[in-house]
């Protein structure tokens, strides 16, 4: 855009006579000449002209955009909050992880979860829900999709609807109801807590709990609260993005102890493991 | 991982926060200067005349140890002084050599509306190698300053200052005059900064309470009251040290493009009177000033003169501007001292007779929390409940001549429903100006308020024919910021005839302070009782508070309105249209 010629400002703005005198050297602060009265307002305010070129119409969002001020911009997020390799007292390894992504502008996001543990036999448990979610009060987020069980036994698919956010303490907290097929449901509930010795140091206690509307015994599952999850993880954040930790984990699986599947899954283990929470 | 992140594991995080001694724009042009403090004390580049030309660029810099790259005008970082003298018409012919779109705007200058430079309201901004030419006459006077009005060019170094000298001569004679331009400079790119508070709105903060705080509580207190303390703020899951979104994690505060070690010199010789002109051009920083030894006395605020008044200390807003006059009256140097709102850094500069000499730099004040007047405004002490602590009750009520008329003057608009866009709303919000702020309220010194502002003129017009209320919003966990709960983006302009008189009522909703900058008309600040206090471009209201101005709708067109925190201002921003 050139705009060679702009629109003068001479329409009302009162010149001031002594406007205009060269004197480039003065010495601000000293030169002070005394001055007769004249027309100007005691404030010396003068309204300005109006403007000689005005903007075309644009909807607000428009306007933001052209000032590069969108508030909302649409961004993502990346977050391996648990990346671990553990041993249990009963010296098995394993490996497991849980992350989670989104995109979305900050009251609609798009998100996906992913949680699962690996070990010498393969892939023990491990899920993928899939979820849109609205942000619905000050802190909380409905979220609706579906989930996905893979790993030992047949596969599940399931809908999913959940509230997701920080309950007062600030408990970052998720509660999601399932059903599936053949009149299956199930119900997740997580809550942790960062607890910050430094600003660095924070220990992270972590509770998982499942519930499940009837048993499953291809998948070791039973009725009722079919397993619980605590854990304990210490990490140290070189930055926000990339903590490495340590941690124990204790889990409790209920019923069908005499099922051929659900016996390979032990009914309590306690597990030490060292792991790293990274996040883009 | 971050750039500022891994850069704090391999610097030492002093020189990191203090920048280095040498660098800033001349060690990136190559220019390596023999010692920085040579040419401290020279106004390095100003400007005078009817007729300017100003071309953006990138400029590469060097300010912590890593070379960047920053947006600057004619190659200086802060931009040139433009000094311009009332009545005058000015011509600025700007040419934009980036590669984006670039505009200037004329901090607290009445101007025509084309004239005002923000894109999508005033013009369409400057294109990558195009220009514009700005044209308009000054009828005021006073300290100003100019910045981008484009994306987040702001934050990487697009601001100067300005100065108008009055028709008639300074108010005040001084022997010595200095711009003092505040800012804060990040290597990390701003829209990954944005980025970052959007994802975890609590990325900066370094000062969140931990275990030991809790236990050095319990010590001193005993549980019970250590628990009180924090029951509500828990509950409410708002954070007392959110004293600040950016911090000293990512900043390097500097005064007039020097770093705290770069310690910019102004000199005077005994017996001088030294007026100083502090800008606050910091994208998100507010800084506690304030010269160890020395009594300011402030003379302007946002560039009109008020009757003077003489502090120890202080706190000036994103976009404000003061300015002070001191007398060294010694044979020593002495430290301008700088700290950001949230104690995590400082910018720092010396007055001194002769080059090279210091004077010491205090240390930072501790980090102070939160009170609950910041979370609930004018409290009953009946509503406190008995979670408050002494502490907190303390901090409240034994506020310097907090007056109960609050009461009286309550926001006559109903408190908003919370939800995604606000995560908090003050019933009965505080209208006292005599508050110094978080963190100034006990500092011992004497501190600035907006009560100690008195114009030497009178208002524009006494007439108020119309109020309007506006909340201040946000919800700090999912770092949004809005006006009324709407963004920006979703709300049509605020609209005022032409020549009416309205009363805007500012509430703040939340935890923060937030600096409300009007541009093309004044925002003439009233005291609780209504009463005129002085003339302001850009309006702070504290946590919890309600301040109120008037506004003479003489100048047509569309105008910005907007929080001047560069990353609330795409959420708290509205549209003022003049017609
Ligand atoms: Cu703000």
């Amino acid at each position: 855009m050139n705009m060679p010629d702009m629109p003068g400002m001479s329409t009302s703005a009162p010149m001031d006579p002594r406007a205009g005198h060269d004197d480039p050297h003065a010495d601000h602060g000293t030169a002070s000449q005394p001055v007769a009265e004249d027309t100007r307002p005691p404030n010396d305010h003068v309204p300005p002209p109006p403007p000689q070129a005005t903007m075309h119409a644009m909807t607000p969002a428009e306007m933001t955009e052209s000032m590069e001020m969108n508030p909302s911009p649409p961004l993502g997020m990346l977050l391996f909050d648990r990346l671990e390799r553990s041993r249990s007292t009963n010296g098995d390894y394993a490996t497991s992880w849980e992350a989670e992504g989104w995109w979305g502008n900050g009251i609609d996001r798009l998100w996906l979860k992913t949680e699962g543990e690996r070990d010498s036999e393969g892939t023990q448990d491990a899920r993928v829900d899939v979820l849109w979610s609205h942000a619905w009060t000050r802190f909380w987020d409905w979220q609706l999709g579906v989930r996905q069980d893979v790993g030992q036994g047949p596969n599940r698919q399931w809908a999913a609807l959940g509230v997701q956010g920080l309950a007062p303490y600030w408990f970052e907290t998720q509660a999601t109801f399932y059903v599936g097929e053949q009149g299956r449901t199930a119900a997740r509930f997580e809550a942790s807590y960062d607890l910050r010795f430094t600003q660095r140091l924070i220990l992270s206690p972590k509770l998982e709990l499942n519930v499940y509307g009837k048993d499953d015994p291809q998948r070791g599952i039973s009725s009722g609260l079919s397993d619980v999850e605590a854990g304990l993880r210490m990490r140290y954040e070189f930055s926000r993005k990339f903590a490495p930790y340590i941690g124990i984990n204790w889990t409790r699986r209920f019923g069908t102890q005499d099922d051929a599947t659900a016996a390979s899954l032990r009914a309590r283990e306690t597990s030490w493991l060292a792991g790293v929470r990274i996040w883009f | 991982m971050d750039m500022q992140d891994s850069r704090g594991v391999q610097l030492p995080r002093r020189r990191f926060v203090q920048g280095l001694a040498l660098g800033g724009v001349a060690a990136g042009l190559g220019l390596w200067r023999g010692s920085a403090l040579a040419q401290a004390g020279v106004q390095r580049s100003e400007l005078r005349g009817n007729h300017f030309e100003l071309e953006i660029a990138e400029l590469p810099v060097n300010f912590t140890g890593h070379r960047r790259v920053a947006t600057a005008v004619n190659g200086q970082l802060p931009a040139p002084l433009l000094r311009w003298r009332q009545g005058e018409t000015v011509t600025i012919r700007v040419r934009n050599r980036l590669a984006v779109t670039s505009a200037i705007h004329w901090h607290g200058i009445v101007l025509p509306a084309d004239m005002d430079g923000v894109p999508g309201l005033s013009f369409g901004g400057i294109p990558p190698g195009g220009e514009y030419v700005y044209r308009f006459t000054v009828n005021q006077s006073g300290t100003y300053w100019y910045h981008s009005h484009a994306g987040f060019q702001e934050q990487t170094g697009l601001y100067g200052p300005i100065v108008i000298e009055p028709r008639d001569g300074e108010r005040h004679a001084v022997q010595r005059d200095y711009t003092i331009l505040l800012s804060d400079w990040t290597d990390t790119g701003p829209e990954t900064i944005y980025a970052n508070l959007r994802r975890q709105s609590g990325y900066y903060n370094h000062g969140k309470p931990t275990v030991g705080d809790f236990l050095h509580d319990v010590g001193r207190n005993g549980m019970s009251q250590a628990l009180a303390q924090r029951q509500m703020w828990n509950r409410m899951r708002m954070d007392p040290t959110d004293l600040a979104d950016v911090s000293a994690a990512t900043y390097t505060y500097l005064l007039n493009g020097q770093t705290p070690a770069g310690n910019w010199t102004g000199l005077f010789d005994a017996g001088d009177k030294v007026r100083l002109r502090f800008i606050n051009g910091a994208s998100m920083t507010f800084f506690d000033v304030r010269i160890p030894g020395l009594k300011m006395t402030v003379v302007a605020a946002d560039g009109q003169a008020i009757e003077p008044v003489s502090v120890d200390e202080f706190r000036i807003g994103n976009g404000e501007t003061y300015d002070v006059i001191v007398e060294p009256a010694a044979d020593r140097a002495w430290t301008i001292f700088a700290q950001s709102m949230d104690r995590s850094g400082f910018a720092r500069a010396t007055l001194a007779p002769r080059d090279g000499m210091t004077a010491a730099v205090p240390p930072l004040d501790p980090r102070p929390l939160l009170s609950m007047a910041d979370m609930m405004g004018a409290m009953n002490n009946g509503d406190m409940g008995h979670g408050m602590s002494h502490d907190m009750t303390g901090m409240t009520m034994d506020m310097p001549g907090m007056p109960p008329m609050s009461m009286a003057q309550e926001s006559h608009a109903p408190a908003l429903k919370t939800g995604p866009e606000v995560d908090m709303r003050v019933a009965t919000p505080r209208s006292n100006l005599n508050d110094p702020g978080v963190g100034l309220r006990d500092s011992g010194r004497r501190v600035l308020t907006y009560a100690d502002l008195h114009a030497v003129d009178t208002p524009i017009s006494p007439r108020v024919d119309r109020e309007i209320t506006l909340r201040l919003t946000g919800n700090m966990e999912r770092y949004r910021w809005s006006f009324d709960g709407t963004l920006a983006s979703e709300a049509g302009p605020l609209r005022l005839r032409y020549g009416e008189q309205v009363r805007i009522v500012l509430v703040n909703d939340t935890m923060m302070a937030h600096p409300i900058h009007l541009h093309g008309m004044w925002s003439e600040l009233e005291s609780p009782e209504g009463e005129f206090q002085a003339r302001k471009h850009t309006v702070v209201v504290q946590p919890a508070q309600r301040v109120s101005f008037r506004v003479s709708a003489d100048a047509q067109g569309r105008w910005a309105f907007h929080c001047h925190l560069l990353f609330h201002m795409a959420g708290m921003f509205r549209e003022v249209v003049v017609a």
